[in-house]
């Protein structure tokens, strides 16, 4: 026996196939680009850079009309000068500082990241555990920074364990909301195809967490950097750690006040840094499919 | 006569699913279903048919084993274990993360296929929906009809023995609904699974589906199990004529009565 032909449904769908669908088919977009970026990314880089020209030409202007004294208000020519007239010292600290920021970041996101999983696989687990991450994080730093640094031996360590405590709860909330986020009608598919909890874990839960988890990430960088100087602020000058926090309490006793700033400067490039490299991964890991990183079509 | 429904005869003597005495109570006292008891053919084309609330995707869910049945059974009599099944949300319901291909490939990596098997299976899956040539754009690159088409691909792509549908059409166009609703006729034809539709468009359930189970709210049982014997292939020329149109108006009266009931 023969099964019958079906001429109109296969006349209909061919037609469709190589009419609508095969014309819409996608072609590499070509773009104008201005020196190697979108020609429309420019205005957005452009705006920020002279802001921060105009702010800083009115604060030199300030301090030469007005006279102030370097040990009242450096000018910015003069904090330009000592960052490089003082850089062997400063960038010995920049990098302890650093170090200490991106160990303290490396850690948040593991622990972090680890617990929500493990909170995530078990409702009892979050319920005993989360409260405990709460307490820790809106405990001050400041005020369980001494214990911390009496309690472990290594100065260093100590300053870590501190910026770990104040940049890991982004990410732990974060992620745990993200991996609760996948759509229900997904969970139910996965189910239905018989997945383990493994696989739902990697194919659908971790991809639908990695927006909430960038978004904790950004976050955590700066924490993490802050939580770092205020550690070393706590520890004082009595540590050997030579941080740049511990350059401007050491600037501040010497009266050296433009190498304060210089230190300053650097703590708050160091914080834009850690954001624009935050937000970059955030951007290549999301633009071809989060409504975030997308452009709108117009 | 084809050799299809020659199957279908010979096969109403042991359903392939059978439900007896099913009723759903939620955990807020909501009565969805109340006794509702259901054979289905293996081949078969069914429709359920009825108005909004009265436990369509209920009865989905409990078929498909996602929800479990308050009392009741949902058996499947000729099968040694629970037979593999598709499932087709009346979202997409995609991998936004993932490439049509990807998404399309998912159900075989779930159950462990090899992935050169598993892309060449995905690939040939999506020609057939008409979608070659998309393997790699992201589901947000596509028309609502397109992803609606992906999903299907992927409901298919394990050569399940039954597919289960619920309203998958319902968010779209008119001219992109009748499109897929032969594209699906077509595949059932090709692939020869059971096919259960939810639908509560009396035209599209008498076009799709050789037999309309019509369904009634509070609380949701059946109350009438209407046979369409119109024969298949079914094309434009089908949805024209006078079977059809008769056709549709004993559906729309059953429906009608469903809802005054
Ligand atoms: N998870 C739930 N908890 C409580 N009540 C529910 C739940 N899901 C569905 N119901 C109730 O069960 C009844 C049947 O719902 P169901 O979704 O099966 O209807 P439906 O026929 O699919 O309707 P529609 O055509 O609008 O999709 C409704 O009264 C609904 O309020
Ligand atoms: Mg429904």
């Amino acid at each position: 026996m023969s099964r019958l032909p079906l001429a109109g449904g296969n006349a209909l769908l061919d037609d469709a196939a190589d009419g609508t669908d095969a014309a819409a088919r996608p072609a590499m977009a070509t773009e104008r680009r201005v020196l190697g970026l979108r020609a429309g990314a420019w205005p957005g880089i452009l705006a920020p850079v002279v802001v921060g020209f105009l702010g800083l030409a009115l604060w030199q202007a300030l301090v030469v009309i007005k006279g102030i004294p370097p040990y009242v208000l450096p000018g910015p020519w003069l904090v330009a000068q000592t960052v490089v007239s003082d850089w062997s010292t400063l960038s010995g600290s920049l990098l302890v500082t650093l170090e200490i920021t991106l160990a303290a970041l490396v850690a948040a996101v593991v622990v972090g990241v680890a617990l929500a999983i493990l909170f995530a696989q078990s409702r009892w687990m979050e319920r005993a555990l989360f409260p405990y991450a709460v307490v820790l994080q809106v405990t001050p730093v400041v005020a369980i920074a001494p214990l911390i640094i009496i309690w472990a031996d290594d100065v260093n360590l100590s300053l870590l364990i501190c910026a770990w405590i104040v940049a890991f709860f982004p990410i732990l909330s974060n992620t745990i909301l993200g991996l609760n986020s996948a759509d229900h009608n997904l969970v139910a598919l996965f189910q239905l195809y018989r997945a383990g909890r493994w696989q739902t874990m990697r194919y659908l839960r971790l991809p639908a967490a990695l927006p909430y988890f960038l978004g904790g990430l950004k976050i955590s960088g700066g924490l993490a950097l802050i939580g770092a100087v205020v550690a070393e602020f706590v520890a004082g000058t009595g540590g050997s750690a030579s941080g740049l926090a511990y350059r401007i309490l050491e600037s501040g006793f010497q009266l050296r006040i433009p190498r304060m700033f210089a230190a300053l400067f650097l703590i708050s490039a160091s914080g834009v840094a850690i954001f624009l490299v935050t937000s970059w991964i955030s951007h290549l890991l999301l633009r071809r499919w989060h409504e975030s990183a997308m452009r709108r079509e117009t | 006569m084809s050799a299809r429904l020659a199957d279908a005869a010979a096969s109403t003597s042991r359903p392939l699913l059978s439900i007896r005495g099913l009723s759903k109570v939620f955990d807020n006292g909501t009565t969805a279903l109340a006794h509702v008891d259901l054979d289905l053919a293996t081949g078969e084309f069914v429709s359920l048919l009825g108005p909004s609330g009265c436990g369509k995707s209920t009865l989905l869910r409990l078929i498909s084993g996602l929800v479990r049945p308050s009392s009741g059974t949902v058996a499947w009599p000729g099968e040694v274990s629970e037979p593999e099944l598709g499932f087709i949300f009346q979202e997409p319901t995609l991998l936004p993360w993932a490439t049509t291909l990807v998404n399309v490939v998912l159900p075989l990596k779930l159950a462990g296929v090899n992935r050169r098997d598993a892309e060449d299976r995905a690939a040939r899956m999506l020609a057939l929906v008409g979608l070659s040539g998309f393997e790699r754009s992201y589901p947000r690159e596509l028309s609502g009809g397109m992803k609606m088409r992906v999903s299907i691909a992927r409901g298919l792509v394990t050569r399940p023995k039954i597919l289960l549908m619920d309203e998958p059409f319902a968010a779209l166009d008119e001219i992109t609904r009748h499109k897929l609703n032969d594209d699906l006729l077509r595949l059932w034809w090709e692939e020869r699974f059971t096919a259960v539709f939810v639908t509560h468009s009396v035209f599209e359930s008498v076009y799709l589906s050789g037999r309309i189970v019509v369904m009634a709210a509070r609380p949701g049982r059946v109350v009438a199990d209407l046979d369409n014997p119109a024969p298949y292939p079914r094309d434009d020329l089908f949805r024209t004529s006078a079977d059809y149109a008769h056709l549709c108006r004993v559906a729309s009266g059953a429906l009608k009565e469903a809802i005054a009931a």
